[in-house]
């Protein structure tokens, strides 16, 4: 299947197989975590049993979305050794003490109060589940902050120097840990974790109210979502708009690829809404652009001269027909939720929310919209970062490990298999929970019967129940 | 004073991965015994034991190697390669083991598919962890910070001598974990199989034991030269104690002392393969000092993991006492 490929290739097909699939458990079960705070946090406010049911209908689904990501992020923390040994002895000594805080600060953290969020209502009282719940929620926003804060130092490195034997040695922590590109990239993320969530659970409220407009528990979690939807989608595109002013100043040829600028622009440069970028040719054909619009964007004046690709030497210009696209889908996608805000705001407003039909079917196929914004941003930042792994100082071609293709292509193979057959069959797990009714008086989540009775068991019941053995 | 950083994170990196090997151990060790338990009902009951406190007893091998990465680099890029495809089958079979837990509950018509991923998940995890530990303790070539080595030098005999090992050891600690957390007929049997599995360890950890000085004359040198062995001698004495503690238990049947025990057994086996490296973090020629990160890195690390490690402990240990006792039928939340 991997014929002719070279070792460098393969391991990068492998590490943009194995990390996309991770960061679509992280982007569902950081918003998820919150909104099981929140969610908990209101029903005991309130008392009112929507919110528990609710609770308890996310926090089955969570459970397999964290486990996947618990699975796939191992995966991800030994394959810098494994595939990338080069790098990790280089860039060890400055990213490898932020990912031990993320272990430390974040990962024991949501594992230590995952059990008792999950298992522990009865054991620990509400405080105390309340507390556990709230670390995990914590704990979720933690980890995002200091891998973040590990992407983006490897997108604009700074707070180093480098010793004889090529490595980054760490100067000035604060400055690697609040590197310039850290702050917006955190931001841009975690809203788009929040907004990946939101449209998640507004789909599945609005495929239970098409189905039943009555039902509370949909109707509740439909309102929230939508408000989700209304507040983050602007935040989101302005938090964007400043990732992306950061990148033109620190990371411009990533830029000139998202807006397919081969050439210079000296008295302002069009906004390229569509086109073919053409690699051998350095053109984009067939393109519909709109005058001067991306110097007005990126500049804030119409007529501001803007650099093409033509002033990036070839050998460090990114691949720019992935990053082209890639940028488009988020683009695309992020208008479309941010239309969709503005609708669910004008049916409300009319008080017909939960009876209009149309939104609804549309949320049920924007529900998992989010997940390929995610991914498409990601392949726009990342492939934008290329041919470097730590953008401008490390090129990806001398941060391999001494590996063969061989070992590497199997090794690949048996990840492609692993995960759609595994990953494959939890999102048919989750889906079908999903498709359950919420708010029913008994929701069973799968078909067993054991383990499902455990909800609202007492103490009490429990003695009664007798020992185990037979 | 001048404190030895990269000694202190030796230590805690030590600290890491025998925490990861005893917690995980009775998780996988019940994997491994999966298959061999009566029903539904008990591999139900064996896995709702450890499902609250499966996830943080695996972070510790994250912890184990995010460590490396953050203050032990060159270890961390040149142990890996050479250990390539044992660990990328353990990382598979951990992501089948670690899915198991959530997936067994969804289906009935798939269950058995989520018993075996369980069960072989478990398996290759433990024997790959054992092959690994064996390949590193027949030592790596590496030249340049580079792994120098061929791609199958981590398969000889010694390596999978190690690997049955391990997972004997870890379907040990199982057997006495759920000792510890099952009452009744499933009890007993589980203390019928213990027993069985206490002398394979034993026989496996001597044979071990008695092939590692002979695979380096360095290793020969410290536990048999004058006086060391004086001291060294210490910890077959203590295996011996606990093995002793381990038995008996079983025999009064103790709920507690041979999960102690077995635990007992993988301590020691970690001290006598500490005292065979020291001081080198990868035989046969890597030192500590000599592969520890730049000074800026260790401290940075240090003040964080000396903050946040007793405070892990502590809520780690409190999950352990929310989740104490007999596990029962209608626990679990699922």
């Amino acid at each position: 299947m991997f014929d002719g490929m070279t070792a460098e290739l393969l391991a990068r097909i492998q590490f943009a197989f194995t990390v996309s699939f991770h960061i679509i458990f992280p982007a569902f079960s950081i918003g998820l975590a919150s909104y099981l705070a929140v969610l908990n946090g209101l029903w005991l406010w309130t008392k009112k049993d929507v919110y528990l049911s609710l609770f308890n209908y996310w926090k089955k689904i969570f459970a397999v979305a964290f486990g996947m990501g618990v699975v796939s992020g191992i995966v991800m923390s030994y394959q810098f050794g494994t595939n990338w040994s080069v790098f990790s002895d280089k860039a060890g000594p400055v990213i490898g003490p932020l990912m031990a805080y993320e272990i430390l600060s974040a990962f024991f953290l949501e594992a230590g109060f995952l059990g008792i969020m999950l298992f522990g209502r009865e054991r620990v009282g509400p405080r105390l589940h309340m507390f556990a719940t709230g670390m995990v929620a914590f704990g979720t926003l933690l980890s995002a902050t200091w891998i973040l804060s590990v992407n983006s130092w490897m997108q604009t490195p700074a707070g180093y120097s480098i010793n004889t034997d090529g490595q980054f040695v760490p100067e000035d922590w604060w400055a690697i840990v609040f590197n310039p590109s850290f702050p917006y990239r955190l931001t841009h993320m975690v809203l788009a974790a929040y907004l990946t969530t939101a449209f998640v659970v507004g789909g599945v409220g609005a495929l239970h109210l098409l189905r039943d407009k009555t039902n509370l528990a949909a109707r509740k979690m439909f309102s929230m979502a939508m408000w989700m939807a209304v507040i983050v989608t602007p935040l989101q595109i302005v938090a964007g708009d400043l990732h992306g002013l950061n990148t033109l100043e620190h990371q411009p040829a990533k830029v000139m690829a998202m807006e397919g600028h081969y050439d210079s622009y000296p008295e302002g440069a069009p906004l390229i809404l569509f086109g073919i970028p053409n690699s051998e040719e350095k053109r984009i054909d067939y393109a519909i652009e709109i005058p001067k619009l991306s110097s007005l964007i990126l500049k804030h004046d119409l007529n501001a001269p803007l650099d093409g690709l033509d002033t990036i030497p070839d050998d460090e210009e990114p691949p720019v027909a992935i990053v082209f696209w890639s940028f488009r889908i988020m683009i695309a996608i992020g208008f479309a939720m941010l239309a969709i805000g503005f609708w669910s705001l004008f049916r409300r407003w009319k008080g017909q929310l939960y009876d209009a039909n149309w939104l609804q079917r549309v949320m049920v196929l924007m529900a998992p919209s989010g997940f390929v914004a995610v991914l498409a941003g990601w392949v726009t930042t990342e492939v934008g970062r290329q041919p470097f792994t730590v953008y401008g100082v490390l090129r990806t071609s001398d941060s391999l490990a001494p590996i063969e293709a061989p070992a590497v292509a199997a090794s690949l193979t048996a990840f492609i298999i692993v995960y759609f057959f595994v990953f494959g069959a939890g999102t048919y797990y989750i889906m079908r929970m999903m498709n359950k009714t919420p708010g029913a008086i008994d929701v069973k989540m799968g078909l067993n019967k054991g383990p499902i009775r455990a909800a609202g068991i007492t103490p009490a019941q429990q003695l009664i129940s007798g020992t185990t053995g037979r | 004073m001048e404190f030895d950083l990269p000694f202190i994170w030796a230590g805690i990196i030590a600290f890491a991965v025998l925490v990861y090997v005893v917690l995980d151990g009775f998780d996988l060790g019940i994997g491994i015994l999966f298959p061999f338990l009566k029903d539904e009902g008990e591999r139900d009951l064996a896995m709702n034991s450890v499902a609250p406190v499966w996830d943080g007893n695996e972070t510790w091998l994250v912890m184990g190697g995010g460590g490396l990465l953050a203050v032990f680099p060159v270890v961390y890029a040149t142990v890996l390669p050479a250990l390539y495809a044992p660990l990328i089958a353990m990382l598979l079979a951990l992501v089948f083991r670690g899915v198991a837990f959530e997936y067994r509950w969804r289906t009935e018509r798939w269950k058995w598919v989520w018993n075996l991923a369980f069960f072989g998940g478990s398996l290759v995890a433990a024997l790959m962890q054992g092959i690994a530990l064996g390949a590193l303790v027949q030592g790596i070539a590496i030249e340049n910070r580079a792994y120098a080595g061929g791609w199958w030098d981590w398969l000889t005999p010694f390596s999978i001598l190690t690997g049955i090992g391990v997972a004997a050891g870890y379907t040990l600690l199982g057997a006495t974990w759920l000792i510890l957390k099952i009452e009744g007929a499933f009890q007993e049997r589980m203390r019928q199989a213990a027993f069985k599995l206490a002398i394979a360890t034993l026989g496996l950890i001597g044979a071990v034991s008695l092939i590692t000085p002979f695979l380096d004359p360095v290793y020969f040198d410290r536990w048999f030269s004058w006086p060391k062995i004086a001291i060294t001698s210490v910890v077959p004495a203590l295996v011996g104690l606990a093995a002793y503690q381990l038995f008996a238990g079983l025999r009064n049947k103790s709920d507690l002392t041979p999960f102690l025990a077995s635990i007992s057994l993988f301590v020691l086996g970690f001290i006598g393969i500490g005292i065979s490296f020291y001081p080198n973090i990868v035989p046969p020629s890597l030192t500590i000092w000599e592969a520890a990160a730049p000074q800026s890195s260790l401290e940075f690390a240090l003040v964080g993991t000396v903050i946040l490690l007793p405070i892990i402990l502590a809520y780690t240990a409190y999950a352990y006492y929310v989740f104490r006792g007999k596990v029962r039928p209608e626990h679990g939340y699922h």
